[in-house]
């Protein structure tokens, strides 16, 4: 709007080279430029989502067996009780469930902690600490997966929601780590200092000053971690061992047919992730008002 | 005496979480290293003979493996910036007061299980399914034509997978350019396209860079696309180590194939890294 | 300056030397061996004698494997008052035994009271491993009633002093007659180019092994390590020519199923429960070179929790009536050979489609084995832990590669 006006009363003041006949071909093509980069856009987002939609809608499939691939019939029959009838798949789903809550307040606890050091002080071994951060961040799942089931095995650990749990930390930990260091990097260092100029104590300062500005980025990274370890597949399949969470149980279920029943979880899921984040973007904009 | 406090502070708020890292992370890559110079079978055990042939018949048995894995990385980061940039630009330039909600319809797909994900992908893309099925009745598609157990199932299902990984570090940087760079660019006659190129491309490369590394590393090491998507020829290094860890058992072969892989990633990486600075990546990162 | 260097260095070098003293000092240790027959006779007496009956049993088996509705199933807990947690986990051996083999070697419980395993490398590395637990043989009296004399005395354990048999079954070959318009006879039909991208093999190295030596007209059970190579090079000739669309562990009827394969290797009893669920129009031969036979068999894996529920379990399907239902819901070999007659008068007193189903399975070749189906059908290559590494080094390059 300013950007616009501001270009062409540029543009009407500047001398020479047909000013009129640079108007009429820039318009038109900027339009068409606009109008093909949205299209992209919507067909991408429209790309992204087309999986969602056939989870979404087979999970109202009326199929015989567990054979759930070819449109039958529409039906609500899988939101009710039959939801729990595989056993096993309703097992692996409270299982994802405890590991997840265990690993995000694991990871909270610890990578809150990292983050404000990594954020606040200047210390020597800051580089190292970045650069395992870094490291334990961007190394691929499969390497992450195979050291610990490597070390697990070599010390005789047995394998189960435990040393999934662990793992999970592991890997969760760095991602709040950076998320609250990004945050306390923001920070303003006088309101802390006011708080001590008024006699307050360090873990004072901390509970009633630091945390609740840090809060958000906690809150961020908490989701965070929630949502990597419900969905992690690769290091949790290495380091299961017979336990199953829910997406090993779809990974083992494509071998003899998904289940209706897996669609509406994964449907339920969804849904339950759309809420949460609507409502803590509603939460964050009336925070900061 | 307060300042000795104010001085360990740091150390202490790094210990819980950093000692985690060393006993779980650090710890075990050393093991990881340790086991791949092991001779042995799992019935029997392994033990330590410093046999690093290990590592040459790794290489000589799935060398091709290990090539496929950079190649399809490499063209699913491709495919991944021609299909990511435009959606980045418009959501940043054009956005407006909808970039969040944008953005968010970009992140929905994890919202879904990954292995779900590619599996809904697998029905989709069925041989005779909703997508092929009335395109071969049609006549339009011969009989024999398939998408799955092809290379490019494969490369299709890690850009789907990966894309937002890149728009995100793309978007941010594009994001900080002052539009008013662009305009000057175009008070002085620049084009579009040129004020584009000269201009908007060069700012954003921080962002690209940064995109780059967080695609590249996880496609190309990457197994679950390869097992749902692919075929015999589409073996990715993932699914090796996979198979020697989980099913024959052989850990030392899959150590090594292990540490192989990431060392050839982690040297790309840090390359990078040293480009631009920790700092600014594990800043992009963090959004 | 100079000073912190050093220390840094220092830190640097003591770390480093550390990690390589761990890392010298780091191994995988073996599992320990099994003792000999007379101390695991007594030893098993007397574990037997401090079991104590239990309310719950967890059965680990393959999919496809029971009656759908689990009414065998049912029956065991009206009868007994014990409930049964009813697991289709295992898709095949290798897999299996690799996710339970660390945890019973660590001293684990892997959660199952009965797991099913196929007569072939896996199950005799978990008896020379100690594994899994002897029978209670007095518990047994169902099977020593009614199992047919050719699964008292099996060469892979005499005496049942380990297992039982819960299903035989043959691997052949499976086509769907949509794409495939002549029916396939020979095991050269899965090397067939006009199939090319549509074929299924399977990826058990063991499956896949008898069938590339099939291919080249060598008896398994007698073969050599030279003609192992021979055969996986004709299977890798079969991959490299673009037939193979992949190889598959049960996930073969899936794919099948929806058309994505046309022709595949397949379990003989998948074949026809999948027809019969889902309506499909499968077929299944062995090819005349030679098809695949083997055993699945009931075990009680180590540190089960609930050993004397297992064999009431084991032995509960030694029971004809019970037997009988299961075979005619899964269509596979069954060790008790009364079945056949209980069979034929549940067809004769059966309507509709029912009755033609039962007919079929009554009279099924693949479930009643003639003499010259045994003879054209092989066991697997014998694999002892001597030439394991051997063996899986030939073929599983040509399932991974």
């Amino acid at each position: 709007m300013t950007v616009d006006t501001y270009s062409e009363r540029a543009r009407d003041s500047a001398p020479a080279a047909s000013p009129a006949a640079d108007r009429g071909r820039r318009r038109p093509r900027r339009r068409w430029g606009d109008r093909l980069l949205f299209a992209w856009t919507w067909l991408i987002i429209i790309w992204l989502a087309l999986p969602i939609a056939v989870m979404i809608i087979f999970s109202f499939n009326n199929p015989h067996g567990r054979f759930n691939f070819t449109w039958v019939g529409f039906t609500l029959k899988w939101y009710g009780p039959h939801l729990l009838d595989y056993p096993s798949l309703t097992t692996a789903m409270e299982n994802s469930l405890i590991v997840a809550f265990a690993a995000t307040v694991g990871s909270v606890v610890l990578g809150t902690l990292v983050g404000l050091a990594l954020g606040k002080y200047r210390f020597r071994g800051l580089g190292t600490a970045n650069l395992v951060q870094f490291a334990a961040i961007s190394a691929p799942d499969i390497v992450l997966a195979s050291s610990l089931l490597a070390f697990f095995v070599t010390l005789r650990v047995p394998l189960g929601l435990p040393t999934i749990i662990v793992a999970h930390i592991m890997f969760c930990l760095s991602f709040v780590a950076v998320t609250v260091r990004a945050r306390v990097l923001t920070l303003d260092r006088s309101l802390e200092e006011a708080a001590r100029d008024l006699g307050a104590g360090p873990w004072a300062t901390f509970r009633l000053v630091t945390l609740p500005l840090i809060f958000p980025g906690v809150l961020a990274g908490a989701l965070l971690a929630f949502a990597i370890s419900i969905d992690d597949f690769v290091v949790t399949s290495f380091v299961s061992g017979s336990t199953q969470t829910f997406p090993l149980w779809i990974w083992s279920a494509t071998r003899n047919g998904l289940p209706p029943q897996v669609d509406v979880l994964g449907t339920l899921i969804f849904v339950g992730g759309l809420l949460i984040a609507g409502g803590s973007a509603l939460f964050g904009r009336r925070g900061t008002r | 005496m307060k300042r000795w406090r104010a001085a360990v502070v740091p150390y202490l708020l790094i210990l819980p979480g950093g000692l985690w890292l060393v006993i779980f992370f650090a710890i075990p890559v050393i093991v990881l290293i340790s086991l791949s110079t092991q001779q042995g079978d799992i019935v029997n055990g392994f033990s330590q003979t410093f046999h690093f042939a290990n590592y040459a018949n790794a290489w000589d048995n799935y060398h091709d493996q290990f090539i496929r894995s950079l190649l399809y990385g490499g063209i699913a980061t491709i495919m991944c910036i021609l299909l990511g940039y435009p959606v980045a630009y418009w959501i940043a330039f054009r956005g407006g007061a909808r970039k969040s909600t944008y953005l968010f319809l970009l992140l929905l797909p994890f919202f879904v299980s990954f292995v779900l994900r590619t599996v809904s992908w697998q029905y989709f893309l069925s041989d005779n399914g909703i997508l092929l099925g009335p395109l071969k009745s049609a006549g339009i598609l011969p009989e024999n034509f398939r998408i799955l157990a092809t290379g490019t199932a494969v490369v299709g299902g890690l850009t789907y997978n990966y894309l937002p990984f890149m728009v995100l570090p793309i978007y941010v940087a594009l994001e900080r350019i002052d539009p008013r760079l662009v305009e000057a660019a175009q008070d002085l006659y620049a084009t579009r396209a040129a004020a584009f190129r000269r201009v908007v491309l060069p700012l954003s490369l921080p962002g690209l860079f940064a995109g780059v590394l967080l695609t590249f590393v996880p496609v190309a090491a990457d197994y679950v696309n390869a097992a749902i998507l692919g075929g015999t020829g589409n073996t990715m290094i993932g699914n090796i180590i996979q198979d020697e860890f989980l099913t024959v058992q052989d850990y030392p072969t899959g150590a090594a194939l292990s540490f192989m892989l990431m060392a050839i990633l982690l040297i790309g990486m840090f390359s990078y890294a040293r480009v631009l600075g920790t700092d600014e990546v594990l800043e992009v990162a963090a959004r | 300056m100079t000073a912190r260097y050093s220390r840094r260095a220092a830190l640097q070098l003591g770390g480093l030397s550390a990690a390589a003293l761990t890392a010298a000092a780091c191994g995988v240790q073996g599992a320990a061996k099994q003792q000999s027959t007379a101390q695991a006779e007594s030893a098993a007496d007397k574990f037997w004698k401090a079991q104590k009956p239990t309310g719950t049993v967890t059965f680990a088996n393959w999919a496809l494997y029971i009656d759908p509705d689990h009414g065998t199933l049912k029956d065991f807990t009206a009868k007994t008052g014990i409930k049964v947690t009813y697991n289709e986990v295992i898709q095949d051996d290798s897999s299996f035994f690799a996710k339970i083999h660390p945890q019973l070697a660590s001293g684990q419980s892997t959660g199952y009271d009965i797991m099913v395993i196929t007569d072939g490398l896996e199950f005799s590395e978990l008896v020379a491993l100690g594994e899994v637990i002897p029978l209670d043989q007095s518990m047994l009296t169902n099977f020593h009633k009614n199992a047919g004399p050719a699964y008292q005395h099996r060469s892979f354990d005499p005496g049942n002093v380990y297992s039982v048999p819960w299903a035989s079954g043959s691997t052949g070959i499976a086509w769907n007659p949509k794409y495939v318009k002549t029916p396939p006879t020979s095991i050269n039909d899965l090397w067939n180019p006009a199939y090319a991208g549509h074929v299924g093999m399977m990826s058990d190295p063991q499956e896949i092994a008898n069938f590339g030596l099939f291919k080249i007209g060598v008896d398994p059970e007698n073969s050599t390590q030279k003609e192992w190579q021979a055969a996986a090079a004709a299977l890798k000739q079969q991959r490299s020519a673009g037939i193979v669309r992949q190889y598959y562990d049960q996930s073969y009827i899936n794919a099948l199923s929806k058309g994505d394969v046309w022709i595949t290797m397949a379990w003989s009893g998948d074949i026809f429960q999948q027809n019969l669920s889902a309506g499909t129009n499968l077929q299944f031969i062995v090819p005349k070179e030679g098809g695949t036979i083997w055993t699945d068999n009931m075990m009680i894996p180590k540190y089960a929790a609930n050993p004397v529920a297992a064999m009431q379990l084991i032995d509960w399907y030694y029971q004809p009536r019970m037997a009988a239902t299961l075979t005619e819901a899964i269509n596979y070999i069954t060790p008790v050979p009364a079945v056949q007659d209980i069979i034929k008068s549940d067809a004769a007193s059966a309507k509709g489609s029912d009755k033609a189903t039962l007919e079929a399975v009554a009279n099924s070749p693949l479930v009643w084995l003639s003499a010259a189906d045994y003879a054209r059908l092989k066991n697997y290559v014998p694999i002892t832990s001597k030439n394991r590494s051997t063996f899986y080094g030939i073929f599983q390059p040509v399932v991974a590669g």
